[in-house]
């Protein structure tokens, strides 16, 4: 079955930015979760706080995998063309909804409660996406270039969090011509905007979906009446095909997870916090290493069709578990201050104090500057409530950060750059692989499920359990890598020992 | 090979279970040093949902030590038997 190549695009188009939304809506909660969590779960309400770390965690970690199953039920026996619109619908109606969710302020407890719900369905709908978009464009591809055509929706997430990034920028610093009132205004009511452009995206997606055919396989499946009945029993409880299932798992989607996460999420956190680099530089780093690397997923995916996949993904293991250490060792000495001459004829401390109107205090803003010979500026910003009446003033936690000169900011985008390229490797192959190790009957569900565990689970805890690790050992900043670097070399062992290298001549069966 | 698929599958279910006491340990500890509603739910939920991960890294090594890998399946029709 081949369709001609202006159809090839319609379908991959279609498929692609439906799944590039879902993404974006997903990462957009997740990067603003500090405002967010300021908005509808404040810490004074400890029930508010705790339904703060349900929407954290159980979003990521239980419902997609469980929205896998659900959608993917639904994909094996309804088709895949109304499942994945359906789970758009979905994620774009809960996106939008909590863009509109007044705040604890204004209606109390029912807020956070609101928020945590709508959160719950993004991480369903999430599960559901991804195999149902990978599925369609892959039952549509000729066999020589279903690498090449999976690979556009592999650069969906990157993409989606490309996009997140990118809106949530622009939006905090246009909401004001004074850079300090936009971020206030931001902070205060215009991060809603992000979530409210997610509908104008979902709109225009389910147009294009609508407009798109039943996936051909599982049309003729249907047509012959040999869909499956129960795909999650067949999935899961036959033996000849769970164990394929187990394999996907073990032997290359968890590495895969794990390896996405570290080089686009906690990077980021660690330049954050380890390295104290500013908020909006750290953001453009990202920003750079994605746009120069994703064009490699491409890359990646076309190449799978001629050498196959398992070799691609096991080398961007390998590469990843080899160079992760000295990555972020380098990222620690380019950014460090502490071995660095400070240049004390370009120090200097400048105060703000704004009266507030109707209020009996002023707030004073303290900024510490300190700038060091290999070009690094330190800041330190310290905020003070100072009270009309001479009462003791209300001193806040001093923020402290660098700004990169820029040879030393170029060096990161490089570094990170590095980390994608491995993502491109590992990320790029597996929609084809995971399509071809899998019967069209119950193929999305048996695809899902492993990619939402070793993407969601295993690659969503790396934050975390770096974290965690830094806190139980604090000698050794570098300690958080080694559970990405664990998890990738089970992976790599039992991908090299156990997988096959062979590309499937046939997904029509 | 086939022979060192099947005797790796030991060391799968030795990770697995030792994982998970691993796993379930420190939540314990974690949760008895601050037993904070939020300390409760973040390892209450690392305990859930890392059961069937387990559970399922101890199944894939029985598979192997059974030799369920030897030969991959080459068409679909080989699974569906």
């Amino acid at each position: 079955m081949t369709i001609d190549k202006g159809q090839m695009r319609k379908v991959i188009f279609a498929s692609s930015v439906g799944t590039l939304i879902e993404w974006y809506d997903f990462y957009i909660f997740g990067s603003l979760a500090p405002i967010i969590a300021a908005q509808f779960f404040p810490k004074s309400d400890p029930t508010a706080a705790l339904l703060s770390t349900l929407a954290t965690f159980a979003a990521g970690f239980i419902v997609r995998p469980f929205g896998a199953l659900v959608f993917g039920r639904l994909g094996d026996k309804v088709g895949r063309k109304y499942t994945f619109l359906l789970t758009l619908v979905l994620m774009g109606g809960s996106t939008f909804a909590i863009g509109l969710v007044p705040g604890y302020e204004t209606i109390g407890f029912a807020a956070p409660i609101i928020v945590l719900m709508l959160r719950l369905l993004q991480g369903l709908a999430l599960g559901g996406e991804y195999g149902g978009a990978a599925t369609y464009v892959a039952e549509h591809a000729p066999e020589h270039k279903r690498g090449a055509y999976t690979s556009w929706i592999q650069t969906t997430a990157t993409l989606g969090l490309l996009l997140s990034l990118g809106i949530i920028l622009i939006t905090r610093k246009s909401m004001a011509s004074d850079p300090m009132d936009s971020i206030r205004a931001f902070e205060d009511w215009g991060w809603r905007i992000p979530f409210w452009f997610s509908v104008v995206l979902v709109g225009m997606s389910i147009y294009i979906r609508l407009k798109m055919h039943e996936s051909p396989l599982f049309m003729r499946l249907k047509t012959s009446g040999k869909t499956s009945t129960n795909p999650i029993r067949e999935s899961l409880m036959k033996r000849s095909n769970l164990k394929m299932v187990l394999l996907a798992l073990f032997g290359a989607t968890m590495g895969q997870g794990v390896v996405w996460y570290t080089g686009q999420f906690y990077a980021q956190t660690f330049l954050e916090n380890a390295c104290k680099i500013d908020f909006e530089q750290t953001r453009t780093i990202l920003i750079w290493a994605i746009v120069f690397a994703t064009p490699l997923f491409i890359v990646f995916g076309n190449w799978s069709d001629r050498v196959g996949r398992k070799w691609i993904i096991m080398s961007g293991l390998l590469l990843a578990i080899v160079a992760y250490r000295p990555i972020y060792r380098t990222m620690l000495d380019l950014t460090d201050t502490a071995t660095s001459v400070k240049d004390d004829a370009k120090s200097r401390i400048e105060k703000v104090i704004v009266p507030l109107q109707g209020k009996e205090y002023s707030l004073q803003t303290s900024t510490t500057l300190h700038v060091y010979q290999n070009g690094i500026e330190e800041k330190t910003v310290s905020t003070d409530t100072l009270f009309n009446s001479g009462a003791e003033r209300v001193q806040f936690k001093p923020k402290q950060f660098k700004v990169l000169p820029n040879n030393v900011y170029w060096a990161l985008v490089a570094l990170l750059f590095i980390q994608i390229v491995f993502v491109t490797m590992v990320y790029g192959p597996i929609a084809a692989f995971l399509v071809e190790i899998f019967p069209t009957k119950i193929r999305y569900t048996s695809m899902s499920l492993p990619y939402h565990l070793g993407n969601g689970v295993f690659g969503g805890m790396t934050p975390f359990i770096a974290v965690l690790l830094g806190t139980m050992y604090t000698a050794d900043p570098l300690v958080g890598l080694w559970y990405p670097i664990a998890v990738a070399g089970i992976c790599l062992i039992i991908g090299t020992i156990y997988l096959s290298n062979r590309i499937d001549p046939n997904v029509n069966d | 090979m086939n022979a060192i698929k099947k005797y790796l599958g030991l060391i799968w279910m030795a990770i697995a279970i030792l994982s998970y006491v691993v796993l379930f340990q420190t939540a314990m500890e974690k949760i008895a040093a601050k037993p904070t509603a939020d300390t409760i739910i973040e390892w209450s939920i690392f305990a859930i949902i890392f059961l069937p991960i387990a559970i399922g890294l101890l199944i894939f090594g029985w598979l192997a030590w059974k030799g369920d890998y030897s030969q991959l399946p080459l068409s679909s029709e080989e699974i569906e038997d």
